[in-house]
């Protein structure tokens, strides 16, 4: 048996392609947005763009939720979703701040990996019902969502973490800037470099999308399903407990109420950033973008001067457009796929 | 295993009442449980707190076990480690069948404990509620903290001296639709056309009390209005999120921050002189009050009615309001003076 290509072999050097490839991207188109909104705000105020401050904040802004939308687009890929990201925040953003009270001295490389391993413990809970429990991961991680806060509710009270609580060093992280870029941002880059090689180029990064697209074929493939679910789910909360780190240092107060409805705002910046809500497809790349894209049009609408209900209704638009485009295009490439089928 | 849980149980209940038996035999008093026949020297006062073990209240109470002090009573202290609406129930019935001559409260709920202290009322305990009302008909008199008229007057005379009379400055409030902060928004409106020609209010913003959100708007404000002196912020969470966004910008020193908020939450901003002083109430003042209140009524000095005024040692003479109210007075101003006395 002959393998018969659906689509013709394209006749375009290496080079030639990747450029193509790039040019007509989801994630080009993503780029584009967010130019259009800079340049936007900036014709209003250049200090938007042409001021230390304003450049420091359109990098530093989405450096966290960028780490949160690259662990959801790793869980989403593998026809998953990871509800919990927000409440794991708010408990490792707590604890950042306690380990400095109750442990005066603590090296501050000790806390982010404490953070770090709590957050992937935390999402190792959720791995493990979802996998060996056979519960759908919506209605896992939405229980474990409230359970969390519930965790940093008991345990914080009505009491805060306050700025004076933590060390100034460690406070210096969250705004500390090396050739004009802020630390976080770079943390955020690192992750998100690392993330995308790992999809990319590995061969466990590659299951993952072999996963998520047809459960049942790689099953019967053989791919180790349950192990790289249990994976993803880990790397999720990982990232999530990495994020309440930089959480306590940008912000430098964590109230009980930290993170609350964040798990929204990462799983909407990859579905902005192309990642299909049903796994299989999407890249970590674009869940980076779509949080670029959120955070500064979140900072932008109140230097347009647009009413406050009308902030949250762009997003939402946002949202609801990134899905109508993938329906569209996965309409249209079924249909080229069975064009194709049919002439052969 | 039952039975184990239970009998440990009972041993920390056990436990418990005796050491409210032993709490309440040092402070019982032999004769005295009626309404205006006990003398400031041999009252027993108990003072409930929402939740023990919470710097606020350690703070009140601080301040009542001094009045209670200063007229010779006993004092003691009791409460839930919890805030729960009806955890403070057990220990108002203790404390009636004590035959304290006066419970000091902070209603964790309106309703929740009123049956309780009516039943307590009944057996002749006065029953002072501060901090957090419950129903007027469940107590003998409220002490107030702030009005609305005091805590608009303190934030519109700091900023005003802060900023020397004259400039821009803007509001960063809670949600658009939070009741209180927009009547104390109203009446600084209404101070500052009244009195403060040279103060232009520029803009209303709105940080939903989120950190995130207050980071934009802050950023918004500073951006849009290049003159701008001051930013007035009405609630705790946006003065922290707008200090610490100034802090480590390029507007530090230009533009100041003031408002309401706690000590422990300010101190970082204050002592870098990102903020030079704000307002909030002082609770040990307020336990003071509370517990010469609590005297004014168990020694039938007042019966709670409107126009009937009272003693409160050093912070001399007292009125009763409408309702059996009993207003502190204008909100405390913390600056680098002070700040260092205060832990809450």
């Amino acid at each position: 048996m002959s393998t018969v290509a659906l689509s013709k072999p394209s006749h375009m050097r290496n080079a030639q392609r990747f450029a193509k490839n790039v040019v007509t991207s989801r994630e080009m188109a993503i780029v584009l947005v967010i130019l259009a909104v800079i340049a936007t705000a900036t014709s209003l105020n250049q200090n938007f763009l042409f001021s230390s401050q304003g450049w420091r904040d359109l990098l530093l802004t989405p450096s966290i939720l960028m780490v949160l939308a690259i662990g959801s687009a790793i869980v989403i890929v593998t026809r998953n979703v990871d509800l919990s990201v927000g409440s794991t925040l708010a408990i490792t953003a707590y604890m950042t701040g306690r380990l400095f009270i109750d442990f005066p001295g603590i090296p501050i490389i000790g806390v982010i990996l404490i953070g770090v391993a709590v957050g992937a413990g935390l999402g190792l809970i959720n791995g493990l019902l979802v996998a060996f429990g056979k519960v759908p991961a919506l209605v896992v991680t939405l229980g474990t969502m409230y359970i969390y806060r519930g965790v940093v509710l008991t345990w914080a009270g009505s009491d805060r973490i306050n700025a004076s609580d933590m060390p100034r060093e460690f406070l210096n992280l969250g705004t500390m800037q090396i050739a004009t870029i802020p630390l976080l941002t770079i943390a955020a880059v690192v992750v998100l470099i690392a993330a995308v090689y790992w999809l990319n180029s590995t061969r466990s990064g590659r299951e993952m999308y072999a996963i998520g697209s047809n459960p049942e074929a790689a099953t019967l493939y053989g791919l180790p399903s349950t192990k790289r679910i249990i994976v993803a789910f880990v790397i999720g909360g990982a990232l999530a407990g990495l994020a309440g780190v930089m959480y306590a240092a940008r912000y430098g107060t964590v109230s009980a109420g930290a993170g609350m409805t964040w798990e929204l705002n990462a799983i909407g910046a990859a579905v902005i950033g192309g990642v299909a809500i049903f796994g299989g497809s999407g890249t970590v790349w674009g869940a980076a973008l779509g949080a670029i894209l959120l955070m500064t049009i979140n900072r932008t609408l109140p230097i347009m001067g647009v009413p406050d209900f009308w902030q949250r209704a762009v997003v939402g638009a946002l949202i609801i457009g990134a899905i109508v485009l993938d329906r569209y295009l996965a309409a249209r490439q079924t249909r080229k796929l069975q064009e194709a089928r049919d002439e052969t | 295993m039952k039975r184990n849980i239970f009998s440990a149980r009972a041993a920390l209940t056990a436990a418990g009442m005796a050491a409210v038996l032993v709490l309440s035999a040092c402070g019982g008093d032999e004769n005295g449980n009626g309404n205006g026949d006990a003398e400031g020297d041999d009252l027993s006062i108990t003072f409930i707190p929402k939740n023990l073990g919470n710097p606020y209240f350690d703070t009140s109470n601080t301040g009542g076990e001094d009045a209670v002090n200063e007229f010779g009573g006993e004092f003691s202290e009791v409460g839930p480690q919890e805030d729960t609406p009806d955890g403070q129930v057990q220990y108002i019935n203790t404390a009636a069948q004590q035959g304290e001559d006066a419970i000091v409260i902070s209603g964790s709920d309106p309703s929740a404990p009123c049956d309780a202290l009516n039943e307590a009322r009944e057996v002749g305990a006065a029953v002072v509620t501060f901090d957090s009302d419950t129903g007027p008909d469940c107590r003998d008199v409220f002490v107030n903290q702030a009005d609305a008229q005091g805590i608009a007057q303190a934030q519109v005379d700091m900023v005003a001296e802060q900023i020397d009379g004259e400039g821009q400055i803007a509001i960063l409030s809670a949600s658009a639709n939070a009741t209180n902060q927009n009547q104390w928004i109203e009446l600084m409106e209404e101070e500052l056309d009244a009195n403060h020609p040279d103060i232009e209010l520029v803009e209303i913003a709105y940080g939903d009390d989120d950190d995130q959100r207050s980071f934009d708007q802050t950023a918004a404000l500073l951006q849009t209005h290049s003159d701008l002196d001051a930013i007035v912020s009405p609630t705790t969470v946006g003065i922290a999120a707008a200090a610490r966004y100034i802090s480590d910008s390029d507007y530090a020193g230009e533009v100041l921050v003031t408002g309401l908020g706690t000590p422990n939450q300010m101190r970082e901003y204050v002592e870098d002189g990102t903020v030079e002083a704000f307002a909030l109430w002082n609770p040990e003042d307020l336990g003071y009050l509370a517990g010469w209140a609590a005297h004014a009524v168990a020694t039938g000095e007042i019966s709670g009615e409107e126009g009937d005024t009272f003693e409160a040692g050093r912070l001399g003479e007292y009125t009763v309001g409408e309702d059996g109210e009993i207003l502190l007075g204008d909100p405390f101003v913390f600056d680098s003076e002070n700040i260092d006395d205060f832990d809450f």
